[in-house]
């Protein structure tokens, strides 16, 4: 419990990590690199609640700016490692300009990046993805009323910042090159759905529309242009297609990476000396005797507990059930689980009320996945039949006067 | 400021100010006060935030939403002062409250 900590990446998963090794009792030195200037913040509030103007700077903070020094966490900010540099036991990591800190564990939480798409006029000012609080800075300055936003990518970023884009009084304009929205990651019917109440709350959509380029006037982005010819007009663009894990480091490094780097249980790498956590891992679902990558705070705080437990000689945690959450204008989605195997789908609820439940079964009529929208019970439920896997009756679940409770009892 | 004390399931007390305006989640979270997981910040979406709230205060915190109540339904170890501290602004009134918490938030 005294060696020297070594934490890349001052994110979520990160700044959690760090903190819960003060809490449990590591009484070695703990430095927390990271390459923004700002202490680790929430990022799902930079599309939703901070973006409509409902959270202030301090609120995004993870802890408040004195914790650090308070619980003796070295904090570098702005600062970026450029090697990792193994040994027998330990290692160190060299940083742009020159620097080399030397660590006995490693935890790697370089988190991921929005996925680029190399498309004529990105350049262009005006043209933003979504992932820092910088981003989200520029995103608002842009989002006056009156003023336009394209969205390149009809994913839950895309739709979250057309929903705060209209709440702003801003257009938005959301262009998709699946035939629906939120194709990868969503049941058909909760993409009908969500496409209908966007609608009928001014975003408008392009659909299977593919993008040829980011048109520009006077080195300012005024239009997109589609495939088919058209173009969309637009004062500002943002691209939200999808993210891809920061791997470089821990693979140049000869960690096993593979479309993430790849941990156990413990979140520990292919090195013992080092872990990783968060959006940049490949990891085991043990739910689904597979293994994934997963891209929420959910899973940034349970293997950062993952990580922390095993460092400290503590009990690990509870496993998880992957989970996350969306909110666009008044509606809250909460997602729980993976759609793997799934033979049927059923609806609770009718969508037209605005609350519904998709639940996705497999061959044994075990629950797989469940997406909810306004459905508090049908989620928590579902994400406890999810973990128990125990089967379901489909008729009751499909029965919404039997409650959640009886259904999952 | 409002002082709080949070009581660990195994009876570490903690007693923390809180700045009038944050949530009960919130006071913990930034003091590093362990028990409260919080994991969706403080959405209403997750019931990892669940604390019993001491009977004497449970006026002062009021009553939960709809949207709270159907989370700590299926909270484990539910009582009737259980609420969800994200969903609990503090006040200048609630100087002095106190909340234990559950054994496990997962």
């Amino acid at each position: 419990m005294d060696g020297r900590i070594l934490i890349l990446g001052a994110g979520h998963a990160g700044g959690t990590a760090a903190a819960l090794l003060r809490q449990q009792g590591w009484n070695g030195p703990v430095t927390l690199l990271g390459e923004e200037p700002v202490a680790p913040y929430q990022r799902p509030p930079l599309s939703k609640a901070w973006l409509k103007g409902e959270a202030d700077a301090a609120s995004l903070a993870l802890r408040p700016e004195t914790f650090y020094a308070e619980h003796h966490i070295a904090l570098r900010l702005g600062a970026r490692a450029e090697r990792i540099v193994r040994g027998e036991a330990g290692g160190e990591v060299q940083l742009e300009g020159g620097e080399v800190l030397a660590y006995d564990r490693l935890i790697v939480a370089t988190g991921s990046r929005a996925r680029r798409i190399p498309l004529p006029g990105l350049d262009l000012e005006g043209v933003m993805e979504l992932r820092t609080a910088a981003d989200a800075d520029r995103l608002k300055a842009a989002l006056r009323p009156g003023a336009k936003l394209a969205v390149v990518g009809g994913g839950y970023i895309g739709l979250e910042a057309a929903a705060s884009a209209r709440t702003l009084g801003a257009e938005a304009v959301v262009i998709e090159l699946q035939p629906r929205l939120l194709a990868r990651v969503a049941h058909e019917v909760l993409s009908a759905f969500v496409h209908d109440y966007h609608r009928a709350r001014g975003v408008s959509f392009e659909l299977a529309a593919g993008v040829d380029a980011l048109e520009g006037e006077g080195g300012r982005v005024a239009a997109v242009r589609l495939s088919d010819g058209r173009t969309i007009a637009c004062d500002a663009a943002l691209i939200g297609v999808g993210a891809v894990p920061n791997q470089e480091l821990a693979q140049a490094a000869g960690l096993t990476c593979d479309g993430g780097v790849v941990v156990d249980l413990r979140a520990c790498t292919s090195d013992p000396c080092i872990y990783a956590i968060g959006d940049c891992t490949r990891r085991p679902l043990p739910l689904y005797g597979c293994m994934g990558r997963l891209e929420s705070v959910p899973n940034a705080l349970e293997q950062a507990k993952q990580a922390v437990a095993d460092l400290c000689g503590t009990k690990p945690p509870t496993p998880e059930t992957p989970w996350f959450w969306s909110d666009q204008f008044d509606l809250k989605l909460q997602i729980a689980g993976l759609p793997l195997d799934v033979v049927r789908t059923l609806v609770r609820g009718e969508p037209s009320t605005a609350r519904f439940a998709v639940f996705h079964l497999n061959a044994d009529d075990k629950v797989q996945a469940v997406e909810a929208i306004n459905a508090a019970p049908e989620f928590m439920a579902g994400r406890q039949l999810i973990a128990s896997r125990r089967p379901v009756q489909p008729a009751k679940l499909q029965d919404i006067s039997i409650s959640m409770k009886e259904v999952a009892a | 400021m409002a002082k709080i004390t949070y009581i660990e399931f195994n009876g570490t007390e903690h007693v923390v100010d809180v700045k009038p305006g944050l949530t009960v989640m919130e006071g913990a979270v930034k003091n590093n006060v362990p028990g409260i997981d919080a994991d969706c910040g403080g959405a209403c979406a997750c019931a990892t935030c669940h604390v019993y709230v001491d009977p004497a205060w449970t006026e002062k915190t009021g009553t939960p939403s709809a949207m709270e109540e159907s989370m700590l339904d299926f909270a484990e170890a539910v009582e009737p002062n259980s609420r969800l501290s994200c969903q609990i602004k503090v006040t200048d009134a609630l100087d002095g409250l106190s909340v234990r918490m559950p054994e496990s938030q997962h």
